[in-house]
């Protein structure tokens, strides 16, 4: 039998090294989209826009143009971009501390003008560059350095749920939650991921997938515990769900 | 159905010894190694033998580290 290679690393990475902890799931959730833009051939016409937070240097590691925007302002600088360059495939890569705090209005607004982009949301419920603050996706009784005795809801407010609210806005052409903790869920993630470029490639509408990732280090476990502890908690606050479809297959 | 065959390649140096190549393996053939790489992390390894190609290993690493072969690994590998 021919030896053949049955998986290996997609070329729309940059090969340089991860920057990210051991086991922080931001390495599989860029190579599945790097993945999907292999996939889908749109390596030459991808425009990125990085966050600010963990992944700020993300740009370093996909081989497509792209810039940073400040902090929560991915979404209206790709507006920009997708706006004056409306043949490229712009996406936007951000972090919950990112999206669902400082973002929150470009975010909301994005979504409900309808631009053809595409959105990775990544959630892991704690603000992990800054040394892991409560982010407001943290889970109620979740300890953080800035909640020491847990999240209560009388003084730090509810977990905000960003896909539920975007999923009322009429712009969205594609919104799903996921989780990148078996390779079941890496194989469904994917499949999300390419939908939401879809969305933006047939110019259907605004395209986000929210991926539920871990952050071993500020939750203070292995990265396997944490693969556990976020299908034991975290898919109870913020269930998968495919939220909205309107691509089709 | 005939078994599959095949193996693993682990890029030491790239690998941060997090873990999870060695959790999500459905036959048990990746271990740590005993050696530290240059970060001074254990880097997983394959035991050897017994890989069936199934990809978990791939999928579930977060630094792209794992390429994996379908077949017997006496040729040198064709990339398709």
């Amino acid at each position: 039998m021919e030896v053949r290679v049955a998986f290996s690393g997609p070329k729309s990475l940059s090969g340089k090294e991860f920057t990210y902890c051991p086991g922080c799931h931001h390495g599989i959730i860029h190579r599945l989209v790097a993945e999907v833009i292999d996939e889908l051939g749109i390596q030459e016409k991808t425009i990125m826009v990085a966050p600010v937070g963990c992944s700020v240097f993300a740009y370093e590691f996909f081989d497509v143009d792209g810039t940073v925007a400040p902090h929560g302002r991915a979404l209206a600088v790709a507006t920009g971009m997708k706006r004056a360059l409306p043949d490229r495939v712009v996406f936007t890569y951000q972090g919950d501390g990112d999206l669902a705090a400082i973002g929150t209005a470009e975010t909301v607004h994005a979504a409900n003008r309808g631009e053809k982009l595409t959105t990775i949301f990544v959630n892991n419920a704690v603000y992990g560059m800054t040394g892991g603050q409560m982010a407001p996706t943290t889970l109620l009784g979740q300890k953080t350095t800035t909640t020491p005795y847990g999240r209560r809801a009388e003084n730090d407010g509810y977990p905000i749920h960003m896909s539920e609210i975007l999923s009322t806005m009429r712009g969205v052409a594609y919104l799903e939650r996921v989780t990148v903790s078996t390779p079941q869920d890496i194989r469904n993630a994917k499949k999300a991921i390419k939908k939401a470029f879809l969305a933006q490639i047939k110019n259907i509408g605004f395209g986000l997938v929210e991926v539920l990732s871990t952050c071993p280090t500020n939750w203070g476990m292995t990265p396997v515990e944490a693969q556990q502890w976020l299908l034991e908690n975290m898919t109870k606050e913020f269930p998968p769900k495919l939220f909205i479809d309107r691509v089709g297959d | 159905m005939a078994k599959v065959e095949g193996y693993i390649e682990i890029d030491a140096e790239r690998c941060k010894g997090c873990g999870l190549c060695i959790n999500a393996c459905p036959v048990n053939v990746i271990e740590f190694s005993e050696d530290f790489n240059s970060k001074g992390y254990h880097p997983a390894r394959y035991k050897g033998e017994g890989c069936i190609a199934c990809g978990f290993c791939y999928l579930s690493c977060p630094d792209v580290c794992i390429t994996v072969f379908r077949g017997a690994r006496k040729k040198s590998p064709v990339n398709v």
